[in-house]
Formats: structure tokens, C-alpha cells, sequence
């Protein structure tokens, strides 16, 4: 076959995303919430006028300790709903470091994918951690934004775990990618 | 390498160009304080975005893939089949690819909280499926054809009759929401969903056809779709620049 075939385009997930993809395949809990590794994950999804997103869905995509995706021991793949006026949770772990195609590592951080009413398409960031300064600092996804950029990128600690809130639009909008 | 470059910041939205919609479309009116506003930032695809997670393995229930065999009664509506295969864009089928759809019943109603249009709920339909695609890369399931249903978009607004489709790829780059519509629907002029994509040939590629071969006789009616998936082509970093 000489010609690609052409791609399937995106549509909204729509408000009633809950019924199909909030079921019991894939957790909230990436490992046992009481495994001592555990690091909890909790942030809202903020529409442009500062609203609760609560018919959104997050899902997250990130490396075990070792920087190993897909692992048998940890899959890696996570989904919370917003229902609760936008707040979502997560329980999952510090991943390590992932090699960088031009060469080194890339500092610790989790892949965030967002489906909702309103997004006719997902829209992609990343969550960085806000204890690894120096390797966040060397970071070059992070080093090609702006400051303001990158701060929406790097999680809060607070009440001994993240908080990672999500804003779609507004000055201070999540910082997305095309990947 | 400076960012400019590496072709990171304040390129606008290259991925799958042609194909999605934009993230901006002010007819669907739900986008308007969702939609992000700045222009995306193109990064490389590094071994986070060329994952991704796999279910291949999941412990699927046959009853997952016939929406009309999850409750004691059968649903009321036209029974319909609907099958296809999932194809990477070089035309290979992708085994093992979990399906999640959801849909509303034939009245035209959600089994959701949020749904309050005055159409009755079937107690015999959930409107949720799932499956594993075969190692021909297809999908299968049994339904009926979710009803016409209005939404406060615009006045006299109401959606083509759709099933809602989650696709997870080959890679995290891959993962696709997207809607299967159905031929001939009179309502695709004016669905701003629909017509967010904006190039016509890509907005075909939403609509199923009726196939009579897929079609059971005296039973159910069959649609075929197949679904095409695939990131982004180029990643500029992978390709420095000379100087």
C-alpha cells in the first residue's frame, strides 16, 4: 500500500462520558493506595471562567520507578472523572527518569490526557514534580517554555502529596501539547 | 539548540492537521470557555508519547459487545449490528486494541444523571459496550440505533444519531474519542460537532455504511466502519538542523 490511509478525526467525548470509559477496567489507583511508594495525585479541571469541569475525564500515562513503560507489575495507565465539581484523584508513584531522543534523560513526569464536553479533541500536557529542581531544571520539554508556562506544568506539594491543578483557558491556561 | 529550532514553542496545532477539528470552534458552544485558547507547543515524541497502555489481555465478558443481552428483557429500538476493523494508516490491522463505545438508547436517551430530555429510559439497556479486536483487527458489536436526541447547542438543536468510540492505538499519541455517525443522516448540516471537522472528506470518514452482507437476516441491520489510526507524522527535533 503506497498511499496512508486517511486517519479517523476526533469528536467530543460529550457529557455522558462517564457511561462508557468510568467503569471498572481501568483504575483511579495506579498500585495499591497503601503501598509506602504511593504518591497521591489530586488537582481540579478548571474551565475559562474558573469553574469545576464535573463531566471531564483525566487519564494518566506515566513510567514505573525504573522509567519502564508498560511494565507487567505496573501498567502505568489511570483514569479519574471530574464529577466532583472538577476534582480528580489519583494514587500512583514517583516514575523515573525517560531517555530523551537527542540524547540524556528527562526529568520524572506523568503524561495527562484530558476528554470532556467542550474539547473536540483531547488536549495533552504533562505534570512535572516540584522536588526534582535540578533535574527539572535540565528538563528540555521544560526548558523551551516560558516560566509562566512551566509552572503550570509543575505540581503543588501539599497535604503530603500533589495537587496538579488543570486550567483550559486564562492567563494562567495549562500549558498543552501537540505530540 | 535553541527552542525556536527545535520547532517547540508557538507553533500552532500541527497534529493530525486536516483531520481533527480545531480545539476553537465558537458553534459548538461548549467550547467556548473549554477550548484552550494558546497555540499548543509541539514537542518530540519520546518514549512517554511512543507508549502506551495495553488491554489486550482484559477479561472481557461476551455480553460486553452485545448491548442487547446485558439485562433480562431485550431493548426496544431497531437491532443493529455494527463492525469493523482498526487499521493503523499503512493499512495494517491492530489486534488486541480494546473498543469502548457508549450510546443512548433508542429514544434518544443517555442512562446518565445528567440527561434529563423528556424521552423514557429502557430498563433493558445499559448503552455501554467494550470488545478486543480479532487478529484481522475487528470489532464487533451488537445494538440497537441510538435515537435522535436535542441539546440545548442552539434553538432547535439536536444530534445526529451517533455511538460514542475509544480507541487506544499503538502508542499514547494514538488514543482517539471519537463518534460513529450513520448514513444519510438529515440532521449533519447542522450539527456543529460534526462540522468541526472541517475538511469534508476527513468529516466522511465518521459516517458508517449499511452493508446488506453484514446485515442478519430477519434479525439485525449491519453498518461497517472502520476506524484509521496514527499521530502525528514528523517530531522537528528528531531532524536537527545543520548549523
Amino acid at each position: 500500500m503506497t498511499e496512508p490511509l486517511g486517519l479517523t478525526p476526533s469528536q467530543t467525548a460529550g457529557p455522558y462520558l462517564s457511561i462508557g470509559l468510568l467503569r471498572d477496567l481501568v483504575p483511579a489507583a495506579l498500585l495499591d493506595p497503601a503501598d509506602p511508594r504511593t504518591i497521591r495525585i489530586r488537582g481540579r479541571l478548571l474551565d475559562g471562567a474558573g469553574d469545576g469541569v464535573g463531566d471531564g475525564l483525566v487519564e494518566i500515562w506515566q513510567a514505573d520507578e525504573a522509567g519502564r513503560y508498560g511494565t507487567e507489575a505496573f501498567p502505568g495507565f489511570g483514569r479519574s472523572g471530574t464529577e466532583d465539581g472538577g476534582r480528580f484523584e489519583f494514587a500512583s508513584l514517583r516514575p523515573g527518569r525517560v531517555a530523551w531522543p537527542a540524547g540524556g534523560l528527562q526529568a520524572p513526569h506523568v503524561a495527562v490526557g484530558i476528554l470532556a464536553r467542550g474539547l473536540l479533541k483531547r488536549v495533552v500536557t504533562r505534570l512535572y514534580f516540584p522536588d526534582e529542581v535540578s533535574a527539572n531544571a535540565a528538563d528540555p520539554v521544560l526548558a523551551a517554555l516560558s516560566p509562566s508556562q512551566r509552572e503550570t506544568l509543575v505540581a503543588v506539594a501539599e497535604d503530603g502529596g500533589l495537587r496538579f491543578d488543570i486550567r483550559l483557558q486564562g492567563p494562567a491556561q495549562t500549558t498543552f501539547f501537540a505530540v | 539548540m535553541r527552542p525556536a529550532e527545535r520547532g517547540f514553542a508557538g507553533v500552532d496545532d500541527a497534529t493530525r492537521k486536516g483531520v481533527d477539528p480545531p480545539n476553537d470552534y465558537p458553534d459548538y458552544v461548549g467550547t467556548r470557555l473549554r477550548a484552550p485558547k494558546q497555540p499548543l507547543v509541539i514537542i518530540p515524541a519520546t518514549e512517554t508519547e511512543l507508549t502506551g497502555p495495553a488491554y489486550g489481555e482484559s477479561a472481557i465478558e461476551p455480553n460486553d459487545a452485545d448491548l442487547t443481552r446485558q439485562h433480562d428483557g431485550e431493548p426496544l429500538g431497531q437491532r443493529i449490528v455494527v463492525e469493523g476493523r482498526v487499521l493503523g494508516s499503512d493499512g495494517r490491522p491492530l489486534r488486541g486494541q480494546l473498543v469502548e463505545i457508549w450510546q443512548a438508547n433508542a429514544a434518544g436517551r443517555y442512562r446518565h444523571a445528567v440527561d434529563t430530555h423528556d424521552a423514557p429510559l429502557d430498563p433493558s439497556f445499559s448503552g455501554a459496550g467494550r470488545c478486543l479486536t480479532d487478529d484481522g483487527g475487528r470489532y464487533r458489536f451488537v445494538t440497537v440505533k441510538p435515537g435522535i436526541y436535542p441539546w440545548g447547542n442552539h434553538p432547535n438543536a439536536w444530534r445526529p444519531a451517533h455511538i460514542h468510540f475509544s480507541l487506544f492505538g499503538r502508542a499514547f499519541t494514538e488514543r482517539l474519542v471519537t463518534q460513529m455517525y450513520f448514513p444519510d443522516d438529515p440532521l449533519f448540516p447542522f450539527d456543529p460537532i460534526f462540522n468541526a471537522v472541517r475538511d469534508e472528506a476527513a468529516r466522511s470518514r465518521l459516517v458508517s455504511a449499511f452493508d446488506i452482507e453484514l446485515t442478519e437476516p430477519d434479525w439485525a441491520l449491519g453498518f461497517r466502519w472502520d476506524i484509521v489510526l496514527g499521530g502525528r507524522e514528523a517530531t522537528p527535533l528528531e531532524e536537527p538542523h545543520d548549523d
